[in-house]
């Protein structure tokens, strides 16, 4: 308590500190208006993650590797113009349901949590909206029905295991073995034919020449984007998965952000029980097997981190593409499925390893020229 | 204690040899420089951490390592402990060039780290920890019996001889922890033991042992590097300091014991300031009861315990580690579930939960910066930014521009360094990762600020300017309930200070009624040491 300090108020070269509400000091205001001009525009290419966005330059090179496989052991048909466009159209169709459950998948485990139930949910969605109950409200009934049997069992997921504390792998196992049994018990093992033309032609009408499927996907795609980058609900994600104590003690409400975010998936799964509906004119309780390993797989590629905070929705969507694009290259050669799987599962633990490695060199490649620049 | 260079001819190594506490390697000589380090350079993305380090450590001293917080301490650490390698500039290890490409090299060397987190496994015995990466064992079995026999002797050469090797560490208290990992860099017959912040975790009474331990190393020709933040410590255990700033040796070799405290200050900060608070107004500022607590309980936590805080006043309370706290504040804040009493706020009742707390106007900054208070890979804006970001946005949407602008003024009014907001809160030292935490409160509202612990690990530098921003909050008519275990701090900065012991309020009186003193024996009164261990 010397009286060689002076209060802090007084001292004249501190800066003062800022006051409690947004400043109204017009001077700084324009500081802070000019600033935020061009830090704005920057965010909104780059707001994927930075890192995110050089992860995925990655992705998209093998995803060019893939493209040049096909063309060395099928030079004849990658010759022809016309058949790679409508390749490329069949294998963004092929992914296009596993991606839109994917996104879903990528929310949650960003969130800090897993959700193992989405086949499951894509089932029992698919199923339900074809009883022939629900089939008489027609296509819009059908539509409803799926969306909603998808988000209040994703709320059953989320409430489970926010309010409930079950671990989400527990939590998320039960609900699958439970809603694919529903579902058997639903459609009584038969296999519910969809007489909605509506629904039908979905999965079977293109518009400007690209499947209206695709068009679904581009737009959960965006909408996940948009929700992820650019919205409080990301931001709650990101934090709830990155360090909950912390969120909760800024005041973020852990546990409803957690069940949301499972009803977002189920959401997701929803819509996908239209999709994968209108491409077979038909559910049954065996339908969408193993999506919950390809929609994880998926994220992972894409550079979701498991132990959640971080991963991106353009990543996600890579992954997707990238196992659509292998399943493609087997059948244009005529392997079988067995083979296929046993190639994922092998591209599943190569990416995650290339990856790693990829992005410590990478940051720090980066790190060094920012050096550069910065002095 | 002699400083052991006064007089290096006389040391001998038979005169070493025949001290047998501790089985110091035998060619050591008391005095000889065991490690000098010329002009050493580290560049870290964006950092220069290591701008041209001096050091010369000489066997048989204590060196003590002196910086505010991102002056390179840590950093230097690393690169003597391989973690790190030197860009540039010279590392001598007894009289040789020596690069240590990783921690085994150094460890084999014989320079042994023992970090302030302490890397222990805490689910191996003492013994396993101990011998932690070279087991004794023959045909690949562990010989269980040999190390726990060799983990004794070391136990008992350091004075704690009643650990069982076979203990798990997780059940020992913290002092026992670290007298573990005293033991492990003696497995390895170190040479250099490097220690920082070693006292940080102990209670007071366990510092006392500490310091015999390391006179007893010190003795046998071990050399010491000791990093603290507390200068009373250097002063009593410390022979040489060298002080580090911004990366550079800006004075080293200093007397510890001579050199006065002004001196090491302005070396550390590069102006000549002293360890004090701001002055407190002249007039009371406090204005209405802000804060009122009434008969709050948690069973086995905290008891019976009544407060208020007024607009304006800042409200210390001391107390041990263990004595209810930080459960109290959190309690406070909602975090955790009050068992009877109630919390008010502007008189009106808060409802259970942190999101109520908040929308009243509370804000806390938690003892713990990593793990409870920021997400350490998300850039600096959206840290300060994560209690209020809700409330620039519009319609759900976020405003990044205008998150990045606010945050970047808080950054500016607290001086942080770097003051990149993009750049992710990892990279931040301690102090100013402190200042993240906290500048997150001073966006929104906040009317009452719960700070725990604020300047646990940050350096005397950052610990002045975050004192003079929270009697500047106070001045703006913010109330602080602040809970701090150095009471110096609590006497320093609060207007009116509670003292806690074992879950209850004490005492409750004007800072200026109560000294240093009177407050320890309060805070001590009746209660058993913590943390013996058994």
């Amino acid at each position: 308590m010397s009286d060689a300090t002076p209060t802090p108020t007084a001292t004249p070269e501190r800066p003062q500190l800022p006051a409690q509400s947004p400043p109204v000091d017009p001077a700084e205001t324009a500081v802070a208006s000019g600033k935020a001009g061009s830090t704005g525009r920057l965010s909104w290419w780059r707001g994927d993650g930075g890192d995110g966005a050089k992860r995925n330059l990655g992705l998209i090179g093998v995803l060019a590797a893939l493209i040049v496989v096909g063309a060395v052991t099928k030079p004849e048909l990658y010759g022809d113009p016309n058949w790679v466009w409508n390749n490329v159209l069949a294998i963004l169709q092929l992914a296009s349901v596993v991606g839109v459950v994917t996104v879903g998948m990528t929310f949650v485990i960003i969130g800090g949590g897993i959700d193992l139930s989405v086949g499951a949910i894509v089932a029992l969605a698919g199923v339900w909206c074809t009883t022939v109950a629900t089939q008489e409200f027609g296509a819009g009934g059908m539509i409803f029905t799926a969306l909603v049997v998808g988000i209040c069992v994703g709320l059953v997921n989320g409430v489970l295991i926010s309010y409930g504390k079950l671990v989400p792998f527990i939590a998320t196992l039960a609900m699958l073995v439970a809603a694919r049994g529903l579902a058997a018990s639903i459609s009584n093992k038969q296999t519910q034919v969809s007489s909605s033309t509506f629904i039908n032609d979905i999965a079977a009408r293109k518009v400007l020449g690209i499947p209206i499927l695709v068009y679904i996907l581009g737009a959960v795609v965006v909408a996940g984007w948009i929700l992820l980058n650019r919205t409080t609900f990301g931001r709650r994600t990101i934090a709830v998965g990155g360090n909950p104590e912390a969120a909760r003690l800024a005041g973020i409400n852990v546990r409803r952000h957690t069940m949301f975010l499972y009803a977002l998936s189920g959401l997701c799964c929803g819509i996908a029980a239209i999709m994968l509906t209108s491409q077979a004119t038909s559910a049954q309780a065996a339908m969408a097997n193993l999506y919950e390993l390809d929609a994880i797989a998926a994220a992972i590629i894409g550079g979701t981190l498991l132990s959640g905070g971080r991963g991106t929705i353009v990543g996600s969507l890579l992954g997707v593409i990238i196992f659509a694009t292998i399943t493609n290259l087997f059948a244009i050669n005529g392997l079988s499925i067995e083979a296929q799987n046993m190639v994922k599962g092998g591209i599943i633990v190569a990416a995650v390893l290339v990856q790693q490695f990829q992005y410590k060199s990478f940051t720090r490649l980066l790190a060094r020229n920012r050096v550069t620049t910065a002095t | 204690m002699a400083l052991p260079e006064d007089d290096p001819a006389t040391a001998s190594a038979e005169a070493v040899a025949e001290a047998p506490l501790v089985e110091a390697p035998a060619d050591t000589v008391a005095g000889e420089v065991v490690l000098r380090l010329t002009d050493v350079v580290k560049t870290f993305p964006g950092v220069r951490a290591l701008d041209g380090v001096q050091l010369e450590v000489r066997a048989g001293e204590v060196h003590c390592l002196l910086g505010q917080n991102g002056a390179g301490k840590s950093t230097l650490i690393k690169v003597l402990s391989g973690v790190h390698q030197p860009d540039s500039g010279q590392v001598e290890w007894r009289g040789e060039p020596a690069t240590f490409t990783n921690p085994q090299a150094a460890m084999k060397a014989g320079i042994a780290t023992i970090y302030q987190e302490l890397d222990l496994v805490e689910d191996l015995s003492v013994a396993e920890n101990a011998f932690l990466g070279h087991e004794h064992r023959s045909f690949g079995f562990v010989r269980r019996g040999t190390m726990a026999r060799h983990t004794r002797q070391i136990l008992s050469r350091l004075g704690h001889g009643e650990i069982p090797p076979g203990r798990m560490v997780r059940s020992l208290p913290a002092a026992g922890k670290q007298i573990v990992s005293m033991a492990r860099a003696l497995s390895h017959e170190a040479r250099l033991i490097i220690m920082d912040e070693p006292s940080a975790v102990l209670a007071h009474d366990e510092v006392g042992n500490l310091f015999r331990i390391i006179r007893e190393l010190t003795a046998q020709g071990i050399a010491v590097i000791y990093i603290s933040h507390r200068l009373e410590e250097i002063r009593e255990i410390g022979d040489r300091v060298t002080v580090l700033k911004d990366g550079r040796t800006t004075a080293a070799n200093l007397p510890a014991r001579d050199t006065p405290t002004r001196d090491l200050v302005s070396r550390m900060t590069g102006r000549t300031i002293e360890y004090v608070f701001p002055d407190r107004p002249a007039d009371d500022p406090a204005g209405a009861d802000l804060l009122q607590v009434e008969g709050l309980t948690r069973a086995g936590e905290f008891a019976d315990v009544s407060l208020s805080v007024r607009a304006g006043e800042i409200v210390g309370i001391a107390g041990l580690v263990g004595s209810g706290r930080s459960e109290l504040l959190e309690t406070i804040y909602g975090a955790r579930l009050a068992e009877a009493g109630s919390v008010r706020m502007d008189g009106r009742v808060l409802r259970p939960g942190v999101g109520a707390a908040v929308r009243a106007g509370m804000g806390m900054a938690p003892e713990e910066r990593k793990s409870q208070a920021l997400l350490l890979g998300e850039p600096i804006y959206r840290n300060v930014t994560l209690a209020t970001f809700g409330r620039y946005a519009r319609l759900g949407f976020t405003d990044a521009a205008k998150e990045r602008a606010e945050a970047d003024r808080i950054a500016e009014s607290l001086e942080l360094r770097p003051r990149d907001v993009d750049r992710p809160v990892r990279t931040l030292s301690g102090g100013n990762q402190q200042k993240v935490v906290v500048g997150r409160w001073l966006l929104g509202g906040t009317k009452l600020l719960l700070l725990d612990e604020p300047t646990r690990g940050v350096d005397v530098g950052a610990r002045a300017e975050l004192y003079q921003v929270i009697r500047a909050l106070a001045a703006q008519g913010v109330g602080v309930l602040l809970v701090s275990s150095e009471v110096p701090e609590v006497l320093g900065l609060a207007d009116r200070v509670l003292v806690m012991r074992e879950g209850r309020v004490v005492r409750e009186a004007a800072a200026g009624e109560l000294d240093e003193n009177t407050v320890l024996d309060l805070v001590m009164a009746g209660s058993l040491m913590e943390g013996a261990p058994a």
